[in-house]
């Protein structure tokens, strides 16, 4: 179903289910992000992505990556209180990653270029490096890779994000995609010595061969793709090397 | 532990998933923790990943994942025993019973640990000592429960 | 049993019972087995009771009756005396051979069981003349003291499931209407009309709905929700069924906590009664109604009040909030339409539909009406449970039932709304306590907390303390709720160890700012509350520990010094018990503490019988 709307003034028309940011985004309209990734769920933790939604006749802030369009709504996707807002969004963010490039310069753009707080001391449970608990990691894994290595872990200020127990997630299978997603680039992920690892997770796995005996994969993640699509035992022998 | 006891708490809620918490709480309710090997069986069992268990073990207060002591203190840090000092006793059991609020001694005699409100607040500070809840609590009572205790470990 | 087949049958069964204890003509004896007074010994004064009444042969003249709590928890263990409802407080099992032989034999009255009134001097006999109960109006809380929790009979005798039996005449859209017009409001946090909640789920479309009731009951110094649980259960579940027969729900849950142990045993008993005599199951009272409740143990998360966060967690998920830009009435508890109130929002709801909306709105204010029932605690004479009705202004509530301050100290402050709420001063006392005028002061109703604080309680503390709660309670999802916090307790922190300075507060309120615009759910965006509340009544006490680095309440121990005064006599006890050795004199001589050591523990001041030892 087509919905029709407005984004700062402007008449614009999606289809229902469809989120906000998505909207703006495919309009030309800017609105920051951390933790949205078209791929998966959203999840509305960064809160980064605030705009100003009125919905009848009551404007109200709010973020709209995990905001739904509905006919007739009139948003705003940049004021004085927002950039406000974002930016004490972004000068939190930062003490928590302060090494980041993406958040530097994210943060630099709202006139951020220092924390007045300082780095969080490691969370009671797990040292933080440069996570900003927007899990994208866990979505990534849980809905896309579908083996569940991971998840958050306790709440609060306490909040962190990893395997169950804090140790190297037997089910993970080193495919990468959390690495890949996470905003703060702080997971790291090496193929070296025919290993492949997941440093944040400290997790490794051999590498298969393949003919010409190039390291293309983990044998753990070929054994999870070969007992969830039911393929053949050898199929991997014949592929064609890639990566 | 016995799995054989968990499968049976499992059977109490005909091995509904979405019931995962209150299975949680009966295992803990009959281990005074929730031992690994447990949390790997309802994961089996359910077919909920370790790591959702895991998650919700920490996100809850209530559970927990390392064996308790022998003798379970708990201090009331709810707000109406706060204005009338319960902090202090916080401290004052961590000093007798030298382990830090939330922990448990190397010898797993004792578990200092807070709750917010039981709902005998007429009755603050308030600690509970093996399930005995002591109302209008001075360091000087303390001290005595506390002596107590392990007069009374040290006699067995 | 046989089960109540409909409402002609109630009516009888009802009268029966009602003869049947006329004839038996018994006394009761209701004693308090509430929380409170069984950490006193309550169980050992039934038990005392019970084995006197039989050793005296008086089993078939007076009934023992356990309750559930009768508000007035400070004097407890309580033993009411129906049907005068004459009150012995602060009863010892060893006294009890003598009152059954003196008071329930012989009739006499014992004096030094009655309450004395400390204002007066004068001692009262029975319940209604004494100011904590005078001046409340007890609709709900009332029954406690007269009802055995764990028998539906004594329920049913007082009049209870008629509130049902009058609904099931009435059809769903007029019990709907009758609960519109009483303009009962949610007695959970947020004062919503609960008429107008079951009338969106009612129509929003779905072949399924949910009823839940919340008794998660997470703001911590607050027990009205787990004392009507322990005291009346059936008031709760008559509440939830005419719910589900207005809405058209045919699956309820009552979400509570699992540190209510008692709560939870006392409901399973009574969900069990319910089934057996047929007001929950299929076709209750012989219409075409069905409907259950099943309990929902909560794993221990103040955020889990939250709805969406609760219903996540019936789900058997992690009690995370989610965005409710479609409201849980039309998409909740697995995405169907689900109506969630509060233990004491369904309580009210019997009585509306016993009595009238009418009869209902013409307590408590006209925005308010009713009661509402608060947990009073905190430095307060009378602590316990009280319920007030709307429109009562907080000096009578503390003054006038809770009988004012202890130990002469002076009133300062009252905070109301629990961890969201606000703390209000002195020249508040005379505001008229309901939904609304809390709200405009910059506190709230809340779950109806009401902590009164005198001058030893500081106001910067009571917001560290608060953070601190909210900070740890907090889900952890959002940025600006789990940074948000834990930067506010530590901006706080800072100036209770006396590191503040105005720049400091500057910041605390900027970021309050935008935690409160920024957050997903109510609790990161209430949290600065507290502060923001202390901020406003009391700036001068944060402005004395960021200028003077000085604790006026005498609290915050980095900037306080213990000191021994002339007042010493040198009996030695501080410095036995002084923890860290640093209390130094001899016998008979002035004691010195040295400060250098001292770690500020409060124990010389505590142990010192002569008042020596003085805090600035
Ligand atoms: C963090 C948080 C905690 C809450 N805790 C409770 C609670 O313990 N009990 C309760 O009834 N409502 C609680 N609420 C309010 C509920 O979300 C909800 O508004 C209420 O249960 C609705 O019932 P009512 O309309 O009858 O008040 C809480 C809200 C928040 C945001
Ligand atoms: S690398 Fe491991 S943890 Fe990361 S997405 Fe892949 S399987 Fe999951
Ligand atoms: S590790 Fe990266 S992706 Fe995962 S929660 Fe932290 S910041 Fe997000
Ligand atoms: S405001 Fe706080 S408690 Fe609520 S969802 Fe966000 S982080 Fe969780
Ligand atoms: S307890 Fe009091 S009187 Fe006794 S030595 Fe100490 S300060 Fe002096
Ligand atoms: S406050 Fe504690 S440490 Fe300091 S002198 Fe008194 S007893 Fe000793
Ligand atoms: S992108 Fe919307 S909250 Fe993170
Ligand atoms: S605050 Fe301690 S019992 Fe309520
Ligand atoms: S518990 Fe007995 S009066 Fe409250």
């Amino acid at each position: 179903m087509t919905v029709k709307f407005t984004i700062n003034g402007v008449k614009v028309e999606a289809e229902s289910g469809d989120s906000v940011i998505d909207t703006a985004r495919r309009y030309g309209f800017d609105i920051p992000s951390l933790c949205h990734h078209q791929a998966v769920t959203p999840y509305g933790a960064c809160r980064v992505c605030l705009v100003e939604i009125t919905k009848g006749g009551r404007k109200k802030i709010t973020t709209c990556c995990n905001y739904e369009v509905l006919d007739g709504i009139d948003v705003v996707t940049d004021s004085e209180a927002i950039h406000k807002h974002r930016a004490m969004v972004l000068e939190l963010i930062l003490a928590e990653a302060p090494d980041a490039e993406p958040v530097k310069k994210l943060a630099a753009k709202y006139g951020v270029n220092v924390s007045r707080f300082e780095r969080p001391k490691a969370g009671a449970a797990q040292e933080r490096h440069d996570c900003i608990m927007c899990g994208l990691c866990v979505r990534v894994c849980t809905e896309i890779v579908e083996v569940n290595a991971l998840a958050f872990n306790g709440r609060g200020y306490n909040r962190g994000v990893g395997g169950p127990y804090l140790e190297a997630p037997q089910s993970c299978i080193a495919c990468g995609a959390c690495a890949w997603v996470c905003p703060t680039d702080c997971i790291g992920f090496v193929e070296e010595d025919g290993m492949r690892k997941v440093l944040k997770w400290d997790r490794e796995l051999p590498m298969e061969k393949d003919e010409d005996g190039r390291p293309f994969a983990p044998k753990f993640q070929l054994h999870y793709f070969k007992e969830k699509f039911g393929l053949p035992a050898d199929i991997y022998k014949k592929a064609p090397g890639t990566r | 532990m016995d799995l054989t006891k968990v499968d049976a708490i499992i059977e109490n809620y005909d091995g509904d998933a979405t019931s995962l918490l209150a299975i949680m709480q009966d295992v803990q309710d009959q281990e005074n923790y929730l031992p690994r090997e447990a949390v790997n069986h309802i994961s089996t069992k359910l077919d909920v990943p370790v790591s959702r268990i895991y998650s919700m073990a920490t996100f809850f207060e209530s559970f927990h994942l390392e064996p308790r002591g022998k003798h379970i203190c708990t201090v009331c840090m709810g707000t109406a025993c706060h204005v009338r000092g319960a902090q202090r006793l916080v401290e004052h059991l961590e000093r007798e019973l030298k382990v830090k609020s939330g922990g448990t001694t190397e010898d797993l005699q004792f578990t200092l640990e807070e709750v917010n409100c039981v709902g005998a607040c007429a009755l603050g500070p308030l600690v509970i000592i093996d399930g005995e809840y002591h109302g209008n609590v001075t360091s000087t009572r303390l001290t005595k429960a506390v002596k107590n205790l392990k007069t009374r470990e040290g006699g067995e | 049993m046989a089960l109540i087949a409909n409402s002609a049958k109630l009516r009888s069964y009802r009268e029966e019972l009602v003869d049947k204890k006329a004839k038996e003509g018994k006394k009761v004896v209701a004693i308090c087995a509430g929380t409170g007074c069984n950490a006193y010994g309550s169980p050992k004064v039934v038990a005392a009771f019970r084995e006197e009444i039989e050793k005296q042969g008086l089993s078939d003249k007076i009934e023992i009756k356990p309750t559930g709590c009768h508000g007035f928890c400070e004097r407890g263990t309580l033993v009411l005396m129906h049907p005068e409802k004459q009150l012995y407080q602060r009863v010892k099992p060893e006294a009890v051979a003598e009152i059954v032989d003196r008071t329930l034999k012989g009739g006499e009255v014992l004096e030094e069981h009655l309450y004395d009134n400390p204002v007066t001097g004068e001692k009262h006999r029975t319940e209604h003349e004494i100011p904590f109960y005078k001046h409340q109006e007890r609709l709900i809380l009332g029954k406690n003291g007269e009802i055995d929790p764990t028998s539906i009979d004594d329920y049913i005798a007082m009049g209870g499931y008629d509130g049902l039996a009058k609904a099931l005449e009435k059809g769903p859209e007029a019990v709907l209407e009758e609960v519109k017009k009483a303009n009962v409001r949610g007695r959970g946090g947020g004062g919503f009309p609960a008429g107008r909640k079951w009338e969106t789920c009612k129509n929003a479309p779905s072949d399924k709905r949910y009823i839940i009731c919340n008794a998660d009951e997470g703001d911590p110094g607050a027990f009205m929700d787990r004392s009507i649980l322990e005291g009346n259960p059936h008031a709760v579940i008559e509440g939830m069924i005419i719910a589900a027969f207005t809405i058209g729900s045919d699956e309820g849950y009552v979400y509570v906590r699992h540190e209510y142990p008692l709560a939870i045993e006392r409901l399973t008993i009574a969900l069990a009664q319910a089934r057996e005599w047929g007001f929950l199951g299929k076709g209750i009272l012989g219409t075409g109604l069905d409907f259950n409740i099943k309990i929902n143990r909560g794993g221990g998360a103040f955020v889990c009040g939250e709805s969406t966060a609760l219903m996540m967690s019936i789900e058997g998920k992690v009690g995370e909030p989610r965005a409710k830009h479609i409201h849980t009435v039309i998409s909740g508890l697995y995405n169907k339409p689900t109506n969630l109130n509060n233990v004491e929002t369904y309580a009210n709801i019997p009585l509306i539909l016993d009595k009238g909306a009418d009869w209902y709105i013409g307590k408590g204010t006209k925005g308010s009406p009713g009661t509402k029932i608060f947990s009073l605690v905190g430095k307060v004479n009378n602590t316990g449970l009280v319920e007030a009705e709307m429109g009562m202004t907080l000096r009578q509530i503390i003054f006038d039932i809770g009988g004012g301050i202890p130990d002469g100290n002076e009133f300062k402050a009252v905070q109301t709304g629990g961890p969201s709420g606000g703390c209000l001063p002195a020249s508040k006392l005379d505001l008229k306590v309901d939904f609304d005028s809390l709200w405009e002061e910059g506190s709230m109703m809340g779950s109806g907390g009401m902590i009164v604080m005198d001058d030893k309680t500081c106001m910067v503390d009571v917001a560290k303390y608060f953070l601190g709660f909210l900070k740890f309670e907090s889900c952890g999802k959002c940025t600006t709720c789990r940074e948000g916090l834990r930067r506010l307790h530590e901006l706080v922190t800072d100036i209770s160890e006396g590191k503040g300075t105005e720049e400091t507060i500057s910041l605390i309120e900027e970021l309050c700012d935008t935690v409160e615009a920024g957050s997903l759910c109510a609790l990161g965006t209430t949290a600065m509350n507290p502060v923001l509340s202390t901020l406003k009544f009391f700036r001068d006490e944060y402005m004395a520990h960021v200028k003077d680095h000085r604790c006026p309440a005498g609290v915050c121990k980095e900037l306080i010094t213990y000191e021994i005064t002339d007042n010493c006599n040198g009996c030695m006890v501080c410095a036995k018990r002084c923890p860290e050795d640093c209390i130094a004199g001899e016998k008979k001589q002035l004691h010195v503490i040295d400060i250098e050591k001292c770690i500020k523990c409060g124990i010389c001041k505590d142990v010192c019988k002569f008042d020596a030892v003085r805090v600035y």
